[in-house]
């Protein structure tokens, strides 16, 4: 058997590897350092959720997430990472259990940062209770962790986006990296067109969903502080860059959180679309963000300058 | 869900050195293979819990198949199935082994 | 005194009525309705302009709001049966007869008001038969059509959806019949003439611009690893071994995995050049990348696709474009281009059976045939030689003498033996023909016949049928790639082999391929963004198919 990747370096395949297309594995296996990640409760613990065979639905023995620790250019991390098409990455009771367990380690080390490769549609219906506690306490253990001094980083690319308890978790990150198929929001595209009418949100118009939730808005506004190209090294040189940007947390950190999102709040609450804030950057041909090529955009988020690295 | 078993005598013991390995995920039409070097060299055993139901007959063939081609001797393999196509199991089937037999780790 | 020009006389009459609504030739939007009680007669052959994409959705529109009165009885003679309005005419009752040749979208509506009696059918047809017989007995005496824009004399410009409506103006102008187009906007001048300005007599702007649909965009997110194995074997186990040079894809994932591999399978194996130089083809934005790297000479197309308008303008080298850079598609030429001057048709399909016959209907869908079939036939009044023609019909014939004997098209039927919600492609019997006896049709709808098919590829190998000899090897040569469908778990395991030891069959193995290799990280472009990238920017693709 040939192997299709035998003469060509780790490097090499997370250059030419899509973040977006990737399973969690593999975006673990080509963001850290070569062979250096070691999981805890692998899938042959077959740790399964406990609710889905009451559904008669099938399992998946990580329940959908891979959490454990390697290095990033030679320094200890954690890591986790949601499977984003397995029930959508959605949080179930073990799969947030695993990440929680994996937080309050991090808490008690206190030294070691942690990444987090979200990939979720939010709480999986069938665990709904038990997937809301999860976030809960997902959220909570991310606050502890950091108040230890621990950065968390959120990397955000995958197919089902960072959405519902995701995207409050990610909100609570030190900080966080996306690409431009990355989307980060509480409500999704459909949930918005269900409860608001299609006059209010067309899920189907994607342009609209991309340029409302996508990875450029979110970099544009603040949200993420860092931009990938959709490969897996890009996301590793954009947590290296993060890890090394964090500043310390606490109650001064918080209050210029609030004041940020006030300020944000005032100056595009009444814009109707994204490229109407886009415009009220000062964005020259606002219209046409979607379509700048990386390098372009990134020059441009650096000009607009917004970043969140004074508050969270 | 339906819950499969097969197991088969086999020539020979799968190479390399490594426990165990994973491929695929479960979802609409794919799956997931977890292989594990468990058992005695001569036997293997395929453990399958699947979302489609009936397809018992489809399932003997290409396990037959697959088996009859690798000779996956000690290893243990356990499906999480999607409702994935017969083609889609051959090829994850084949993944696993590839992956269990490659060397390091 | 016998009159010889009493059509003519007619025809000058329609326009006289007609002419009350118009100014010139222009007849306001809210007037579409009088002017067609005006012009059309009770059982009037009438071409309502729905092609394979373009549609003329206001005038169908108009024609549906008729006085039922004045108007009934049409028989309707049009290439594609799409929108809803297209047969809500025969719910009212103002049309009663029709021919047609491809209703993709409201396939299962036709089948049930087919079985329902609401609609008389004269025939389903390829486009290119239908083309044919309004040049025969189909003549319309009234034709609906759209484009882009009219000067105030009535010289029309399609836009680069040209599609049918040369053809339609033909039949109807030349025979005195009445044309009217429906255009998006009235200019100065028209930006190019598709359509001269004496063959049509009114026109009426629309409000909006009429509706496009593209069909031909086949998102590279979607490939899986079956797709890619597939097209692997028919390029090292097909395209290379005839040197097919002269082809047409179907729209199946199977061939834009093709397209894809192209700049980096195909490269590997030396095939650049060699290879899939010229098309008759849809702007497949899927063929992008490999018209980027210096694959592709020539593509000419029945229609545009869209997204696709900046990219062509400025590859004027490989697409038909006209004196205002635009593309110029015909789909009567294009179909004629691809049954004569292609040396291979390479499609999917939804059933094929023991024999080869394949089909895309299901027991309770009729979509028609479309263009397939005169790509997937081959072309028995070809005469000119070439050496994936002259190669095939030595296989097929190895005793017969070489200054006598006819070469052969490939047809090859490409797809995975279980398809979408795992329905086998493989069948013992074809649902059209259930359908056929349902409905007590004279034939069987099947799209290509199995004496037609030369080759077919699925993840388990390729099989030639050009080397079987007879129909006992035809039937287990076809079940042995059946993978494991209940028709290919029948075959006879002794027959496979031999048929494999003669090449008939072959496995992956032996073509050189492995299976494991299979991986998305082969295709050129593996998303929308991917093929933008390739196209320098020029590729603008409609919204539903974004993830930026």
């Amino acid at each position: 058997m040939t192997a299709p990747f035998k003469d060509i370096t780790l490097t090499e395949r997370a250059c030419s590897t899509s973040f977006y297309e990737s399973s969690a594995r593999t975006r673990l296996e080509l963001l850290l350092d070569a062979g250096s990640f070691v999981e805890f409760i692998g899938p042959e613990q077959r740790e399964v959720s406990p609710h889905l065979k009451i559904f008669d639905l099938p399992e998946q023995f990580d329940d959908g997430i891979v959490v454990g620790h390697g290095r990033l250019d030679g320094s200890p991390v954690f890591v986790a990472a949601q499977e984003g098409r397995f029930m959508g990455g959605a949080f179930g009771e073990v799969h947030g259990a695993k990440l929680t367990g994996l937080l309050r380690a991090a808490r008690q080390i206190a030294s070691i940062p942690v990444l987090i490769l979200f990939d979720t549609g939010g709480v999986r219906l069938q665990e709904a209770n038990a997937g809301e506690l999860a976030i809960a306490e997902i959220m909570r253990a991310v606050m502890e962790a950091r108040s230890a001094g621990v950065k968390v980083v959120g990397l955000i690319g995958g197919r089902s986006g960072c959405y519902g308890g995701g995207g409050l978790t990610a909100g609570c990150c030190s900080a966080l990296a996306v690409s431009e198929p990355g989307r980060i929001a509480v409500s999704g595209p459909e949930v918005i067109e269900t409860n608001r009418g299609v006059e209010e949100f067309d899920s189907r118009d994607r342009a609209l969903v991309w340029r409302t939730m996508g990875g450029k808005h979110r970099r544009l506004l603040g949200a993420a502080d860092v931009f990938a190209d959709d490969n897996v090294q890009d996301f590793r040189e954009a947590a290296l860059e993060l890890l090394g940007l964090i500043g310390p947390f606490g109650l001064d950190s918080l209050k210029a959180e609030q004041e940020r999102l006030a300020d944000r709040l005032s100056r595009y609450g009444a814009c109707l679309d994204a490229v109407d804030i886009w415009a009220a950057e000062g964005i020259a041909h606002a219209e046409s963000v979607p379509e700048l090529p990386s390098d372009q955009f990134i020059t441009l988020a650096e000009r607009i300058g917004r970043t969140n690295r004074d508050a969270r | 869900m339906e819950d499969l078993r097969f197991e088969h005598s086999v020539r020979t013991r799968a190479g390399g050195t490594r426990q165990s390995a994973i491929v695929g995920v479960v979802a609409s039409g794919n799956l997931e293979v977890l292989v594990e070097r468990v058992l005695p060299d001569a036997e293997c055993a395929i453990e399958i819990r699947t979302a489609a139901v009936g397809f018992g007959e489809v399932w003997t063939a290409v396990i037959g198949d697959f088996v009859d081609r690798y000779s996956p001797g000690g290893l243990r393999f356990s499906i999480n199935d999607g409702g994935a196509r017969p083609d889609t199991v051959s090829l994850r089937l084949a993944q696993a082994v590839r992956s269990i037999t490659e060397n390091g780790q | 005194m016998t009159s010889w020009q009493n059509n003519r006389a007619r025809r000058d009459a329609r326009i006289a009525a007609g002419a009350v609504l118009a100014r010139g030739k222009v007849v306001e939007a809210g007037n579409a309705t009088r002017l067609l009680e005006a012009v059309i007669r009770p059982g009037d052959r009438i071409c309502l302009e729905g092609d394979n994409q373009k549609q003329a959705d206001l005038l169908s529109r108009a024609l549906l709001a008729v006085d039922l009165s004045r108007v009934n009885d049409l028989h309707m003679v049009q290439s594609g049966v799409v929108l809803p309005e297209h047969l809500d005419l025969f719910d009212r009752g103002i049309a009663k007869r029709l021919d047609y040749a491809y209703s993709g979208p409201q396939s299962a509506r036709i089948a049930r008001m087919l079985f329902g009696g609401k609609i008389e059918l004269g025939a389903v047809h390829t486009y290119l038969e239908l083309f044919a017989r309004y040049f025969i007995d189909l003549t319309p005496h009234v034709a609906l059509i759209a484009a882009v824009s009219a000067d105030h004399d009535g010289n029309l410009y399609t836009g680069p959806n040209t599609e049918d409506t040369p053809t339609v103006v033909e039949a109807t102008a030349f025979k005195d019949g009445i044309v009217i187009a429906q255009v998006n906007e009235i200019v100065e001048h028209v930006p190019r003439v598709d359509i001269p300005a004496d063959r049509v007599h009114f026109v009426v702007k629309s409000d909006k611009p009429f509706f496009v649909e593209p069909l031909f965009t086949r998102d590279p997110a979607a490939i899986t690893e079956g797709q890619i194995l597939t097209a692997m074997l028919a390029i090292k186990g097909i395209y290379a071994p005839y040197g097919v040079q002269r082809l047409n894809h179907g729209i199946g994932f199977s061939t834009a995995a093709i397209e894809l591999l192209l700049p980096t399978f195909g490269e590997r194996l030396g095939l650049k050049g060699k290879i899939a130089t010229h098309f008759a083809l849809n702007p497949h934005p899927a063929l992008i990348p490999a018209i980027e790297s210096g694959w592709v000479r020539q593509i000419h197309s029945f229609g545009s696709e869209v997204g696709m308008d900046d990219y062509i303008r400025a590859r004027s080298d490989v697409y038909f474009t006209g004196s205002d850079g635009s593309l110029r598609s015909n789909r009567a030429f294009c179909q004629t281009a691809g049954l004569y001057a292609c040396d291979m048709f390479i499609g999917s399909t939804l059933q094929i059976d023991l024999q080869g016959n394949s089909s895309t209907v299901t027991t309770s869908r009729i979509a028609g045939f479309g263009g397939a079939p005169n790509m997937g036939a081959d072309a028995r009044g070809r005469r000119h030689p070439s050496e994936p023609w002259l190669k095939a019909g030595a296989e097929s014939d190895p005793d017969g003498s070489p200054l006598m004997r006819r070469g052969r098209k490939l047809v090859v039927q490409i797809g995975e033996t279980f398809g979408d919600k795992n329905v086998p492609l493989f069948v013992e019997k074809l649902d059209a023909i259930e359908l056929a006896e349902k409905l007590e049709l004279e034939l069987a709808p099947i799209m290509i016949y199995g004496d037609d098919v030369t080759h077919i590829v699925t993840e388990e190998g390729v099989a030639n049928l050009l080397l079987c000899r007879t129909a006992q090897e035809r039937e287990q040569a076809i079940r042995g790639v059946a993978g494991y469908t209940d028709v290919g778990r029948r075959r006879d395991h002794g027959m496979v082999a031999h048929l494999r030891e003669r090449g008939v069959i072959r496995r992956p193995e032996d073509i050189g391929i492995n299976p494991l290799d299979a991986d998305r990280s082969l295709l050129a472009a593996r998303s929308i963004k991917d093929l933008v990238r390739w196209s320098g920017g020029l590729y603008t693709p409609p919204s539903k198919f974004r993830n930026w």
